[in-house]
């Protein structure tokens, strides 16, 4: 899926926890063919990466001939990964759209825990952002908005909807992790 | 046995390694899988047991054949379900499975209701998941909805569809292509993304056709572009039309430059660098057009975002290595980005300023950059080193520091290519700059003390004995030398011998300490080394049994190894052991191209029927066989070139005929390959008649008619000259094939007796002096430079007049001298305002030819260029000259 000419392109999203290991992961290029291969990239760019102070403002490096935008918050570690010729800020978008949807889906509790007793929304998250590599949506209420409500309205992002309807989804939210 | 293993429990949940994952395994969370299968649905439990399923998935585990199409079966079960949250779980399972093309049929009912749905969610979702699944013949039955979520008003669904259209071109291009239509006017959708996702899809339908691609660009950088994203596509696709539009610029501007310059004030700042970017990346380009891009950047420099600063500092680094003039501006900016938290832009930032600095500021620099080498990765330390490499060169003066700067960094931690550029840096260092000499050798000498690399190794040790004898002390080296012999793998101790042997070849002082040293060598556990050892211990301390002079030890040992060695490998398979002493100057030294003319043939379409003349097989080995078969040929002598095929007739014609020209020192054969394209016809009794009135050099000598030729099976007839001795000699041939012509049943492939007399037009042929000269590389052309002296060179300059790009001008020089080009030097780096072109090669009477080219642009597009010629014969000189005056 990687033969996408100009258009700008996607080859993973990574969120790990404080010691690298994976909670959530999407590829989209076949430059890691086997888990291994995936395995040690997510190891390489963890162990570059951590001693950064990407807390505040997302940082960016280049390894292996490929452009990493990252991000930490809490104990979760947020990660998108381009090609060496590809527009950083492309790339920083599509972070910032990743971090603000999960941010919005986990009701600001963005820690390890939260995001992995929501696996079902990060990973449905991930899908609404790239598809195959290609950019799907990089705004963030807009792909939490396309994660949770099941009315799909574009023009109505998360921070907009009706009182109603957020406490209909926030009640849902709750009798659900209280059910686990 | 109960109550220790809840307290367990609960110690688990304390600790913060808490994870609802905990302790998840395969084989139950496939058992639990099963009620996907119960007839009351409970949707909460079965999205749990996707998640789970999913997350084992997500790390790493896989599933067996059996297991995914038990799942798969499993998952289908829940489209019963109303549950909406359930069915986009559903639908990731899917998408994860990627099921087999028979199991697909079982959803896809399913999915062509859902795509249907009046729900948007559903809509958009199935044909995301419709598409990564399905195959060509189902394409066919969705086409109609696809076309139409494309003009879908919720803009999810448009997005998914267009999407889908992306990936569904790379497998069924031509249902994609029929839907430009719908594209076109999503490409007007008032939805940012939409926009986007239209723009590439509709570029990707399109992208073969080059007008086409043009119109789209002019037609919309005039309109509104909204979506940032599709903003940005719009320049790459735009940078894209100008770098193939070429030199139509001849007025001074350059077209849609206006567009990519306003793209700089656009309110995005994505759009703002990839317009930036654009600019700087153009070909050939000025600096008027550069300064308002660079001064976007500039600002970017000093923002609050390490993103931004990196990506224009990346950008400055790069243009600075062409236009560093361009980039001071920015100096004060990249000064303050030395302390950036961010390694990398602190990496990028030094670098740049080594390229635009002066010669004060570089041992600040050089003190920053030390403070943090071991912190960055080996990508941005390589960046370093190639910076210091080139500031070497421009300030020589400044070598001691800069190369105890490389030797230190040679010492700490690195991986190969890390290693392989900081020793290549002290090579160039130490070839160019000749104060620099002895320190770098000895720097080099430490480094394979401790070198893990055998590659490196014995590259050095190659180096040292080239080097090592030409400085004032060379016994110094000997230690470092030797000492590989004892502590090395098998390579590197036998380069090792071959280095001590070039010392002692070279200083005769040394003579009796080296061979002290190599006959300890012969008793080296490998045989490689042992005949190494033994070989140079004949030839420099011999009896005059293997080599007679001084002369020939030295061009043994030293002169270049100019036959390319697939050349060499074919000679000694073919070399019978009974016969006599094998020769290896009858190796020929041609070095072969025909690799590459067959990948870029195969990378072109066949054109119709034996259009590609399947000549016979076109090394000069096979020619060689070929001709010597011909009783006539048999007196002409060895076999001087062979010019590659030239085509005679147009493609797709009756008749395809090529012609091969064979250079012996006194003839001169035209080899004519044949093919017949009409499977109605077999030709009888071909023969091309040349008319040689142009070429008063030549005269006939014979020519040789294919008897037959049948339908695409080729055959060769021959015309042979007789020229002058030993000189090039030039002309102009015109040729018409003549044959005789008979009908053939096309049922039982039988030919009618009777035929009748016919001819065809052929193309003129040429014979010109690159026909004279053999493609010969040298493996370093400075050494066969300077061995040949200044006496022996003539030097002329020529104005070449407009053309279309340095790069093109280069390579027609090459291609009419028909020389070897060296050491990669037929490369033009993009954006360059010169370039020095090295060549090689033999000219006929097997006098060695090396030529200079200096290019430079003068003015917008007029190229000069400066031949130095040096050869041994100055007839030669002349000659080269020759080709270039009247060419």
């Amino acid at each position: 899926m990687a033969s996408q000419g100009l258009c700008p392109s996607i080859k993973n999203i990574l969120l790990l926890d404080s010691e690298g290991k994976r909670v959530a992961v999407k590829y989209y290029s076949d430059d890691w063919p086997t888990n291994n291969a995936k395995l040690a990239f997510e190891k390489f760019v963890f162990s570059k990466t951590v001693k950064s102070n990407a807390r505040t403002e997302a940082e960016v490096t280049l390894l292996e001939n490929n452009i990493i935008i990252y991000k930490f918050v809490q104990d979760l570690h947020f990660f998108v990964t381009g090609g060496d010729d590809e527009n950083e800020l492309i790339l920083a978008s599509v972070l910032q759209g990743f971090f603000d949807a999960v941010t919005l889906l986990l009701r600001s509790n963005v820690d390890k825990r939260e995001a992995l007793e929501n696996l079902d929304l990060i990973l449905l998250c991930l899908d609404e952002i790239v598809d195959g590599g290609m950019i799907l949506e990089t705004n963030g209420p807009l792909i939490a908005e396309k994660v949770t409500s099941h009315s799909l309205d574009a023009d109505a992002p998360l921070s907009e909807q009706t009182l109603t309807q957020a406490w209909a989804t926030a009640r849902e939210h709750l009798t659900r992790t209280l059910l686990k | 046995m109960a109550q220790p293993l809840v307290k367990k429990d609960d110690d688990r949940d304390d600790e913060a390694e808490y994870s609802p994952f905990l302790g998840i395994e395969k084989g139950s969370v496939l058992q639990e899988a099963r009620v996907f299968n119960d007839p009351q649905l409970d949707a909460r439990r079965c999205s749990q047991v996707i998640t789970k399923l999913l997350y084992l998935l997500n790390q790493g585990e896989t599933f067996t054949k059996v297991e995914a199409t038990e799942v798969f079966f499993a998952v289908t079960k829940l489209f019963q379900s109303k549950d909406m949250g359930l069915r986009r779980m559903v639908y990731l399972m899917i998408k994860e499975i990627s099921p087999s093309a028979d199991e697909v049929i079982i959803v896809t009912s399913s999915l062509m209701k859902d795509m249907n749905s009046k729900i948007d969610m559903y809509r958009a979702n199935a044909i995301r998941v419709l598409c990564r699944i399905t195959d060509g013949t189902l394409l066919a039955q969705i086409e109609r909805y696809l076309k139409q979520a494309i003009v879908d008003k919720n803009p999810v669904v448009a997005s998914a569809a267009l999407i889908s259209g992306i990936h569904l071109l790379q497998t069924n291009p031509e249902i994609v292509k029929r839907w430009s239509n719908e594209v076109q006017e999503a490409v007007q959708s008032r939805a940012a993304l939409v926009q986007f996702h239209a723009l590439a899809l509709l570029h990707q339908i399109r992208q073969n056709d080059r007008l086409a691609v043009s119109k789209l660009v002019t037609s919309l950088t005039r309109g509104s572009v909204r979506s940032p994203l599709a903003q940005c596509l719009l320049i790459r696709y735009t940078s894209q039309v100008i770098r193939e539009s070429g030199n139509n610029t001849q007025s001074g501007e350059r077209p849609f430059y206006d567009y990519l310059e306003s793209c700089l004030r656009h309110k995005s700042e994505m759009v703002i660098f990839e317009a930036a970017r654009a600019i700087t990346e153009l070909n050939g380009v000025t600096s008027r057009e550069l300064t308002p891009a660079i001064t976007v950047l500039q600002l970017f420099l000093s923002s609050s975002k390490p993103v931004l600063r990196f990506a224009a500092v990346r950008t400055l680094n790069k243009v600075a290595m062409t236009h560093p003039m361009a980039v001071t501006n920015c100096n004060i900016d990249m000064e303050s980005l030395i302390s950036d938290q961010n390694r990398s832009i602190a990496t990028l930032a030094i670098t740049t300023l080594l390229k635009t600095g002066n010669e004060s500021s570089v041992d600040r620099l050089m003190k920053q950059i030390t403070n943090f080498m071991s912190d960055i990765a080996d990508e941005f330390k390589i960046v370093v080193v190639e910076a210091i490499r080139s500031l070497c060169l421009k300030f020589p003066l400044k070598y001691r520091s800069l190369m105890n700067f490389l030797s230190n960094i040679l010492r700490e931690e690195g991986g190969f290519d890390y290693k392989k550029a900081i020793v290549d840096s002290i090579v160039i260092l130490i070839r160019d700059i000749p104060d620099a000499k002895e320190a770098g050798l000895l720097h080099l000498c430490e480094f394979i003390e401790d070198c893990e690399f055998t590659y490196l190794s014995t590259q050095i040790l190659h180096f040292l004995g080239i080097e090592g004898p030409k400085t004032s002390d060379p016994s110094k080296y000997i230690r470092y030398v030797y000492n590989r012999v004892h502590l090395e793998n098998a390579v590197v101790r036998a380069s090792a011998v071959s280095t001590l042997a070039k010392f002692g070849a070279a200083v005769d002082a040394l003579k009796p300490r080296i061979f002290v040293l190599l006959r300890r060598c012969l008793f080296d556990s490998d045989d490689e080394v042992r005949d190494r050892a033994t070989l140079y211990l004949n030839t420099i301390g011999g009896d005059g049994s293997v080599v007679e002079t001084d002369k020939d030890v030295k061009d043994f040992l030293f002169g270049p190894f100019d036959i390319p060695l697939v050349n060499l490998e074919t000679s000694l398979k073919n070399y019978d052991p009974s016969e006599e002493a094998f020769d290896i100057k009858a190796v020929s030294k041609e070095v072969k191209s025909q690799p590459l003319a067959e990948k870029k043939a195969t990378g072109k379409k066949p054109t119709g029927l034996g259009a590609p003349p399947i000549g016979p097989p076109s090394t000069v080995d096979a020619y060689e066989r070929m001709l010597s078969a011909i009783p006539e040929c048999a007196n002409f002598g060895k076999l001087f070139k062979s010019s590659a095929p030239v085509e005679l007739t147009e493609a797709e014609t009756e008749y395809a005929v090529n012609v091969v020209k064979h250079i012996f020192d006194r003839h001169v054969v035209f080899q004519y390959n044949c093919t017949n394209t009409i499977p109605e016809q077999l030709l009888e009794d071909v023969v091309v008649i040349v008319d040689a009135s142009e070429a008063d050099e030549f005269s006939v000598l014979f020519s040789k008619p294919l008897r037959s030729l049948p339908y695409d099976s080729p055959g060769q007839t021959f015309v042979a000259f007789e020229k002058p001795e030993g000189v090039p000699t030039f002309g102009k041939f015109s040729n018409i094939l003549k044959f005789i012509v008979k009908e053939v049943d096309p049922t039982t492939g039988e030919a009618e007796d009777d035929g009748v007399e016919d001819e065809y037009q052929l193309e003129d042929l040429e014979v010109v002096a690159a026909d004279y000269v053999l493609k010969v590389g040298v493996s370093n052309f400075r050494n066969a430079w300077e061995s040949l002296g200044p006496d022996c060179e003539r030097v002329d300059e020529y104005g070449l007049g407009p053309r279309e790009s340095l790069a093109e001008a280069v390579y027609t020089v090459i291609n009419l001298l028909g020389l070897q080009p060296c050491e990669g030097t037929e490369e033009v780096p993009p954006n360059s305002r010169s370039h020095q072109c090295l060549l090689s090669g033999v000219f006929i009477g097997n006098v060695k030819v090396l030529v200079r080219l200096s290019f430079g642009l003068d003015g917008p597009k007029d190229v000069a260029m400066k031949l130095a010629v040096r050869s041994e014969d100055e007839t030669v000189n002349d000659a080269i000259h020759e080709i270039v005056a009247s060419g």
